[in-house]
């Protein structure tokens, strides 16, 4: 009887659909909606009074210039250039000091371990992989994270992002793509899962695939720290001091701006292919600019971001560390497991410039990209060589001691920049399209990407025997 | 002592008006704010507590309207119309006022349990911007607050406002646009049908104008909704005598 009823519903309610559409033309929505729009008008002329002469409004002044088609980009670079900038050259000094303390810290542990007379594998486990991978961690993640987060949040605040996007609009528009999508590209700077969700302010579908299956081109939380500390280790190692710390900052300004290129050349190339279209108008709004509350600001982003990405670091990076002292510790015959799965993967790593610790690290680091760098430093410092902790340079040690040039460095960040995103991004890749075939897209296009990219890399620079 | 009942409150507005500031205001969380277009895409919720009631408080996406151009846009219209919170609150920028009213004028046909929060009040003053709010609250047929939610400016009048209106102390009159004789014709033509079909369950007016404008994504999301209502019905024993 229920179902019954509910049949009749169903089709009084299709009547009722038909018979609306008889009533209605194409003009009635427009007359709808101009008719809220009059009317707004109307309310605001007698309820808004303005009891000053209006001055020239600073945001349109700014504006002017943020958004000049000559000065537009210049500035823009030339604020990220500073930020990156600041960020490496002040995070220098507290990284040593916290690997200093780490150091002196870890002395009395062993001696604490040695008092109760704690068997080796105990010591080893804790100290060696779990205190050291996590201080190692919270050294080198920690500084840059504290630096750069509070002035990203400040501009953000300020309200330069959007400006930032109005400027990026007409190459997204040339690519095809939805100019909305360098909102969105922004957001993926701070966290790539956050974004995907953002991408729901595109209207048309085809677009919104377009920014999700490119989104994760640029570098987010959890990569920023890897790119910024393997271009300071080995990108400018055969400079000065001051002018090292501005080479490392192009590398990474450098590192943005190729993600950028990708970004829109991928973009570029679906509108072309698989999600062919033209793109759809849209305004895009400028908000004015706001001082932020800039003690708040810096309050919220160093406890919210950095926090927040360290504790998602080092709550991964801790068991990751027990767990590769345990494979590095378990011998199959007389290797490792550890070894055997990096020698599994060696041949193929080293065709892209890698090795195989490197690749294991990305690929234990598919949860989140944040362990990715404690992974692999906790996989070099299982494998025999016992660095203590002491400064900034015993890290890079450890590194060449693996065999890193300054090409293993430049194809691990291309590869961090351009490989598959991590799962909580993929989860909501999933959950927003609802479909198997698309995700699977969003993971293969990067990774295919990544993977070429390195190994022409690779092959052109031995081939031209620049190493 | 606390009341058991959990009061629904849902925050509305264009974007960048100071929507999750208002939200973290209100709820000491902190959902993240930026200064930029599109920050909230998924609502966020918090709870708290005034004068011994509990609500709940959900933060809906920033959209310029509720006409369904675009998936957040959505969100936002099906949270009033299926979730049908206790309160709605539109936030509105001091400083864009004309252009934020569209939005409170389409969630006034929406709902009459509807509080216009003026936000960004301090800025508009600096810019020599005044509202007059008295004057919009008889237009608008509800109540019209200026507040400043980053300063904690008028948050304790608006706590007052939301108690009041959940003990149905403030009577409401929303304004209700009229859109000419021959659409005024169209949707009185409409308006028992709608009725007939849905009860009250829906604004009918409301409805009559989105069937007119031919908004298919409401239209699949009432039958989706109607279909689990029904199910919801049978479920719980009653009969339906339709």
């Amino acid at each position: 009887m229920d179902t019954h009823a509910a049949v009749n519903r169903e089709k009084s309610f299709q009547e009722l659909v038909k018979y609306a559409e008889s009533l209605s033309n194409t003009q009635t929505r427009d007359r709808i909606v101009s008719h809220i729009f009059q009317t707004t008008k109307k309310i605001c002329n007698d309820v808004v009074s303005y009891n000053q002469k209006e001055k020239p409004n600073p945001t349109e002044k700014l504006d002017r210039i943020f958004t000049s088609k000559i000065w537009g980009f210049p500035i823009m670079l030339a604020m990220l250039a500073v930020v990156i900038y600041i960020t490496i050259a002040g995070a220098n000094i507290p990284s040593s000091m916290l690997a200093n303390f780490f150091g002196w810290l870890e002395g009395y542990l062993t001696l604490a371990f040695k008092a109760i007379n704690a068997p080796d594998w105990l010591y080893g486990i804790l100290v060696l992989g779990l205190y050291r991978g996590t201080a190692w961690v919270v050294s080198v993640m920690l500084p840059p994270m504290a630096i750069f987060f509070p002035i990203f949040s400040l501009l953000e605040n300020y309200g330069y992002l959007p400006r930032v996007a109005f400027n990026m609009d007409r190459l997204f528009k040339k690519a095809g793509a939805h100019g909305k999508q360098s909102l969105t590209m922004a957001m993926g700077f701070g966290c790539n899962a956050a974004a995907i969700m953002s991408t729901r302010i595109i209207e048309s579908p085809r677009e919104r695939m377009i920014a999700i299956l490119t989104n994760n081109f640029v570098p987010c939380n959890g990569r920023w720290p890897t790119l910024i500390l393997l271009s300071s280790l080995f990108m400018a190692a055969s400079f000065t001091d001051e002018l090292s710390t501005m080479v490392t900052a192009a590398v990474v300004v450098g590192m943005v701006l190729f993600g950028i290129v990708v970004t829109l050349s991928v973009s570029w190339i679906l509108s072309k292919t698989a999600l062919k279209g033209i793109p759809t108008h849209y305004t895009l709004e400028l908000p004015p600019y706001r001082n932020p509350k800039i003690w708040n600001t810096i309050v919220r982003a160093t406890l919210d971001k950095s926090f927040y990405v360290l504790k998602r670091a080092v709550t991964v990076a801790a068991p990751a560390g027990v767990l590769t002292w345990i494979l590095a510790n378990t011998y199959i015959g007389d290797t490792s497991i550890l070894l055997t799965i990096v020698h599994f993967l060696d041949p193929f790593a080293k065709s892209l410039g890698l090795d195989g610790f490197i690749l294991m690290a990305f690929i234990l680091g598919l949860p989140a990209n944040e362990i990715v760098l404690p992974i692999l430093l906790m996989g070099y410092l299982s494998t025999g060589a016992l660095t203590e902790i002491e400064d900034m340079s015993t890290l890079k040690q450890i590194f060449i001691d693996h065999g890193w040039t300054w090409l293993t460095a430049l194809n691990t960040m291309l590869f961090s920049l351009l490989h598959y995103p991590c799962g909580t991004t993929l989860i909501n890749i999933y959950k927003e399209t609802k479909s198997k075939k698309w995700t699977f897209a969003a993971f293969a296009i990067p990774t295919v990407l990544a993977i070429t990219i390195t190994f022409v890399i690779n092959q052109i620079v031995r081939l031209l025997g620049l190493i | 002592m606390t009341e058991d009942k959990e009061w629904r409150i849902a925050l509305a507005g264009n974007p960048n008006t100071g929507k999750s500031t208002l939200f973290n205001a209100l709820t000491g969380l902190r959902q993240h704010t930026g200064n930029w277009p599109g920050k909230t895409v998924v609502h966020a919720e918090g709870s708290f507590t005034y004068n011994d009631k509990t609500y709940k408080i959900i933060d809906l996406p920033g959209t310029y309207s509720l006409l369904s151009n675009s998936a957040d846009e959505e969100v936002a219209r099906d949270f009033i119309i299926f979730e049908k919170p206790d309160v709605t609150i539109v936030v509105l920028d001091a400083t864009a006022l004309e252009r934020n009213l569209n939005l409170a004028l389409q969630v006034l046909e929406m709902t009459d349990q509807v509080i216009v929060c003026i936000n960004l009040i301090d800025e508009a003053r600096k810019k020599g911007i005044e509202i007059n709010k008295s004057l919009l609250s008889k237009k608008l047929g509800v109540p019209v607050l200026t507040i400043s939610a980053r300063n904690g400016e008028g948050i304790d009048e608006l706590l007052k406002t939301i108690d009041l209106m959940v003990n149905g102390k403030i009577k409401t009159n929303p304004l209700k646009l009229q859109y000419g004789p021959d659409i005024e014709e169209k949707i009185a033509k409409l308006i028992p049908l709608v009725t007939k079909l849905f009860g009250t369950e829906y604004p009918a007016r409301w409805v009559a104008l989105r069937l007119l404008d031919g908004d298919h994504s409401l239209l699949d999301a009432l039958k989706r909704d109607y279909h689990s209502s029904v199910r919801r019905m049978t479920a719980n024993g009653y009969s339906c005598s339709c």
